[in-house]
């Protein structure tokens, strides 16, 4: 045979071939389990992990940030081009699109769905990360297929917050249940299960030119407790786990699962802080160990957090260094070091601010024993064991903690309204990489400021510092300058210790050998991020019919 | 089956010695974490193994012994008597007084308590040790579970008192007070002991329950409650079964109890 | 006459309903954690849209009026609206009972027949190793948490009413084992023996009528176990009902879920207790 003519053969076979092996997985339900119920669906009130992830699986987006690459790639929208104020953003979309029902796709709904996201009465959770400023938002439809937004001050990485926000129908019958997404609600039994289906009209097509998705449908049943999720897991009830916990990942993979995936540190990070609100119910001496900076860095430096990695998480997770996880590559500080674990230098710390270890026991200037109490929330067992492990490596160095699991509603309430705790043990889950996500967290006289929130002016000069720095980050929209100042308020956490930041956590999930097309990735959702790439073999389509 | 009995009084001796000489048996601290090997298989340096943070599981039995069999039982003490009382008053007065007393029963065993078991632990400091933590528990156990009981032994109470032998005891001229205090409590035996020994091991889970409300015992303290709550996560896995052993101690135990009181029962 | 019985019982058995309606929101609006949500924790929220969240709760504040307003929508059908799941209190509960209702009854009845089955064969045979043998088989399930069980019945794959019978069946099997072995020992009923009655008739006629009250009794109370048993079996097996139900309003402070299945629980407990004294009294009544 002439060369010419195997290489047309092998081009031919390779064209086939995938489609060929397409052709075959196409259909099937993928089945997982929901923790709690979705409270809403309507993509704009949704704030609950359950209710994102159906939003996720039925919205359709504008742009999407592709949860492997990090990279932001055009959806409903071909392109895009933010204004050099960093206020205005334009879209050119796509045509002849269609929502879930058959009602058109054009600008009008883009105008309507921004609009009643920055609605002040609609009380938008995905509205507030756009608000940096009051003032009303514009919304115009230029042409059918075209979309000006105006906000009302500059908004820092504004393309990549639409990532969020889904597309509803201004003119549809069936309002939110329309929708331009791979998959539409199709059934919701209240405490049992939800059931999406096929989208019969999605536009995505893959690259054979098949229409997405592969699969028929999904049922994701809502199960909490995670033994009976896991055993599911293996008896191929259900094809993935989206978090695992550490027990499970360790136990399914000796079963010789190959099922299992480390997809290495998470941006979440589990962190512990003492409480610093001034007329807070507890006892005067004690709220003044809490202020010294010195008392925090000791207490952070005697905490061994290679065993509490090692122990508690297998070695899946790794020491926390700052606010940052390493996982966000940009926006990590990488100079600063690890905290050493040293209970000596915590020793000396604690000396040099007046403390005194006598025969056991760690002693402040007047005398008082060290003794303090650590609220966390009961029901998560890693961290009652981190906590259990803390108050051993702090009783080497003379201080007694006294660890009270509570109720996640009374802990709530303690750390926010009543302020009647000492130190308190929590963990943030971090969805966006950008910092300005945590707003909130950082500035002194917002809410999320755990230690001491809704300050009036800030309290100590660092705090200041630090709220000069984030504001000046958020509204700069240079990428270097931000990160300059970023990096600066991480050295200032890093030398205060508000927070003791402990361990970041892998991100460790499980899919079935049968699901093929799924890639496990470090952001959320981190196996079903590439839904409409995902296939069932024939072999389970055909039992589960 | 004289041998059963003496098996079980020695089972029960055993259990009172080990809460008794805790200090002296126990290979290890029940809070030191041996790091380096947690959740290991039994050895010699450990009999039972460790637990998830290395912590020696046969030394935080004995521990735990020592907490749930005193207190388990004091509070299965405090539910029994209450029973008592509340129904036995309620059987024996009859009319407007067992009316009200049922309706109150009724109503222990319809409310929530979950939220007043939540109200104690806001109104008790944040670093209360965890041994009055554990004992407010099981106090609480037994002031709030002696309502079913206490049906039962008003009906009972009714029973006897509408019997023969009551009738010719008050037509002898016995006074009520007497009947009450002297004649009905033997009667009432049956139904008390099967309280005082349903209560143990229901009072003994039911405090490892309590843990997710911040009360029962805190760390690193252990008790049986707590032990056995460690085993949801081995059930469906079944890969560390030595970790059942504490669930095996309580059922010899609580079997043990019933087999030596019953043999008291029969000879009341 | 009996009219007027009946109606005192009806109005006295509301006066207990109303009551404990009452004292359960008391209780649930004093317990912290009342006024807040989780919301409040997500860095991402406004503070405008947090205090949207909580303002929902702003009328639940002063409870005398809340319950108050409570009663008086109660007495039109109208339940309210759960906060945490967002739909009528009335639509949740009746798509829910049949479910609890079906779990309950079942592992009510498996229980009995367990329990009871169990009890009479130790009591008449008078057997020590059966005895022995059925101490240390309930013994073994009244030990066991019961969210062990749960997790038991689902990887043995076997119906979700089994874990709620094993929860329940060691507690009546102890009651009636100790009732009819007592019985046994009544000077009556060993006469009757010693007359040479078959095992059947002394036990049906002499030492069951003997036990009568104190079983019927704990019939009655044999339901407010299985209910209690239903929340954590239901929470665990996933089987939408009224347990789960409870828990997710007891988890999110949902007051008028909470008022309202607190009231069912009464009504449903009231009720078995009042069946069980009346059937008692018909007993007695037709013994004497």
């Amino acid at each position: 045979m002439s060369r010419k003519a195997i290489v047309s053969a092998f081009l031919l076979l390779a064209l086939l071939l995938p489609t060929a092996v397409l052709a075959q997985s196409q259909g099937g339900e993928l089945r997982f389990c929901l923790r709690a119920e979705p409270k809403t669906f309507n993509p704009l009130l949704v704030e609950d992990e359950a209710s994102e992830t159906v939003r996720y699986l039925t919205g359709g987006v504008l742009v999407r940030v592709n949860r492997d690459t990090q990279a932001l790639q055009p959806e409903l929208a071909t392109s895009w081009k933010v204004s050099k104020d960093g206020r205005t953003i334009t879209f050119k979309l796509r045509e002849k699109i269609f929502f879930s029902d058959g009602t058109p796709f054009t600008a009008g709904d883009v105008v309507s769905t921004v609009t009643q996201m920055m609605d002040a009465a609609t009380h938008s959770p995905t509205g507030d990360s756009f608000r940096s400023g009051t003032g009303a938002t514009i919304a115009k439809a230029v042409s059918p297929s075209e979309v000006t937004i105006t906000f009302a001050a500059p908004v820092a990485g504004l393309d990549r917050l639409f990532d969020q926000v889904a597309i509803m129908s201004a003119s549809s019958p069936k309002k939110e249940m329309a929708v331009l997404g791979p998959f539409y609600v199709a059934d919701h039994k209240p405490g049992s299960y939800v059931l999406l289906k096929r989208n019969p009209n999605y536009w995505k097509k893959d690259a054979a030119g098949h229409a997405l998705p592969y699969l028929n449908a999904i049922r994701m049943d809502i199960q909490a407790n995670r033994d009976i999720e896991a055993l599911r897991f293996r008896r191929a009830e259900i094809d993935l786990i989206n978090t695992l916990d550490t027990d499970f990942y360790d136990r399914l993979a000796a079963a010789g699962s190959s099922s299992v995936h480390d997809a290495g540190a998470s941006l979440d990070s589990e962190q512990m802080w003492f409480n610093q609100v001034p007329n807070a119910p507890i006892d005067a001496y004690k709220l003044d160990w809490f202020r010294s900076a010195a008392f925090r860095r000791a207490v952070s430096e005697a905490i061994n957090r290679e065993d509490l990695c090692r122990v508690v998480f297998n070695s899946h997770a790794r020491p926390a260094i700052g606010l940052m996880s390493p996982a966000n590559k940009f926006w990590f500080n990488a100079k600063l070091k690890p905290i050493p674990y040293s209970p000596d230098a915590a020793l000396r710390r604690l000396e040099s601010d007046g403390f005194k270890l006598q025969n056991g026991v760690l002693r402040d200037r007047a005398g008082h024993p060290v003794e303090f109490s650590i609220v966390t929330n009961s029901g998560n067992k890693a961290r009652e064991r981190m906590a259990a492990m803390i108050q051993q490596d702090l009783a080497k160095i003379g201080m007694k903690v006294n660890v009270v699991t509570l109720d996640f509603p009374s802990l709530i309430e303690r750390i926010t309204e009543k302020f009647n705790y000492e130190a308190a043990m929590l963990g943030l889950v971090n969805t966006d990489l950008d910092p300005n996500a945590q707003m909130n967290v950082w500035l002194s006289s917002a809410e999320n400021h755990q230690w001491n929130p809704k300050q009036k002016t800030p309290a100590t000069a660092w705090e200041a510092e630090i709220d000069k720095l984030m504001q000046a980050q958020a509204a700069a929209l240079d990428p270097a300058r931000r990160k300059a100042g970023f990096d600066r308020v991480q050295e200032i956490v890093y030398e205060q210790a508000p927070f003791i930041y402990l361990v970041n956590k892998n991100a460790l999930s499980a899919v079935s050998p049968s699901l093929t097309g799924a890639r496990p990735v470090v952001l959320r959702p981190q196996t079903y991020w590439n839904v409409e790439q995902l296939a069932l073999k024939q072999d389970v389509i055909k039992e589960r019919q | 089956m004289r041998a059963v009995r003496y098996f079980a009084g020695a089972v029960l001796v055993f259990a009172a010695l080990a809460c008794v000489f805790t200090s002296f048996i126990a290979p290890a601290d029940y809070a030191t974490q041996f790091r380096e090997a947690p959740s290991a298989a039994p050895s010699r340096h450990h009999l039972l193994g460790t637990d998830d943070l290395g912590r020696d599981s046969f030394s935080r039995l004995l521990y735990g012994t020592r907490v749930s069999l005193l207190l388990a039982p004091a509070a299965a003490l405090i539910s029994t008597l209450l029973a008592a009382l509340v129904g036995g008053i309620a059987g024996y007065v009859g009319g407007v007084t067992r009316k009200v007393a049922m309706a109150v029963t009724d109503l222990f065993l319809s409310m929530p308590w979950l939220f007043l078991l939540i109200i104690v632990r806001a109104m008790l400091p944040l670093n209360v040790s965890p041994g009055t933590s554990v004992a407010v528990t099981f106090l609480l156990l037994g002031l709030l579970g002696w309502a079913a009981s206490a049906r039962v032994v008003a009906a009972e109470v009714q029973a006897i008192r509408g019997s023969d032998f009551m009738l010719q005891a008050k037509a002898s001229g016995i006074s009520s007070w007497r009947l009450l205090a002297r004649h009905i409590p033997p009667n009432l035996r049956p139904v008390l002991f099967a309280q005082f020994w349903i209560s143990i091991p229901v009072f003994i889970l039911s405090e490892a329950n309590l843990g997710i409300l911040g009360l029962g015992v805190a760390e690193p303290l252990p008790s049986w409650g707590s032990l056995l709550r460690e085993l949801e996560s081995f059930v469906s896995f079944g890969d560390q079964p030595w970790r059942f052993v504490p669930l095996l101690l309580l059922i010899l135990v609580v079997s043990s109890f019933q087999v030596f009181l019953s043999r008291e029962e029969v000879q009341a | 006459m009996w009219v007027s019985r009946l109606a005192r019982h009806l109005a006295a058995m509301i006066a207990v309903i109303v009551l404990g309606g009452l004292l359960a929101a008391t209780m649930v609006r004093l317990a912290p954690g009342f006024d807040v949500d989780e919301s409040q924790l997500d860095p991402r929220l406004s503070p405008e849209t947090v205090a949207a969240m909580k303002a929902e709760k702003a009328g639940q504040r002063n409870i005398a009026h809340f319950y108050a307003r409570f009663l008086g929508r109660a007495l039109r059908g109208d339940l309210g609206e759960s906060q945490t799941l967002k739909q009528p209190v009335r639509q949740l509960i009746t798509e829910r009972l049949p479910a609890t209702a079906r779990l309950a009854g079942a592992g009510l009845l498996a229980a009995w027949i367990l329990a009871f089955g169990m009890a009479v064969t130790a009591a008449m045979t008078r057997s020590r190793s059966l005895d022995l043998t059925t101490t240390v088989l309930s013994g073994a399930f009244l030990c066991v948490p019961a969210a062990v069980l749960g997790l038991l019945t689902i990887i043995a794959r076997s119906p979700a009413f089994l874990a709620i019978a094993c929860v329940i069946f060691p507690k009546l099997f102890r009651y009636c084992r100790n009732l009819l072995t007592d019985s046994y020992e009544k000077p009556h009923v060993i006469m009757a023996r010693a007359k040479g009655l078959s095992g059947t008739r002394v036990l049906v006629w002499h030492v069951l009528p003997a036990c009568a009250r104190p079983m019927f009794a704990l019939a009655g109370v044999s339901v407010s176990l299985a209910l209690g048993a239903c929340i954590p079996v239901e929470a665990l097996c996933g089987i939408p009902g009224i347990g789960q139900l409870a828990w997710q309003a007891a988890i999110g402070r949902d007051l008028p879920l909470l008022v309202t299945l607190t009231v069912l629980v009464t009504v449903i407990t009231l009720a078995a207790n009042s069946s069980s004294d009346m059937a008692s009294q018909a007993l007695r009544a037709e013994g004497r």
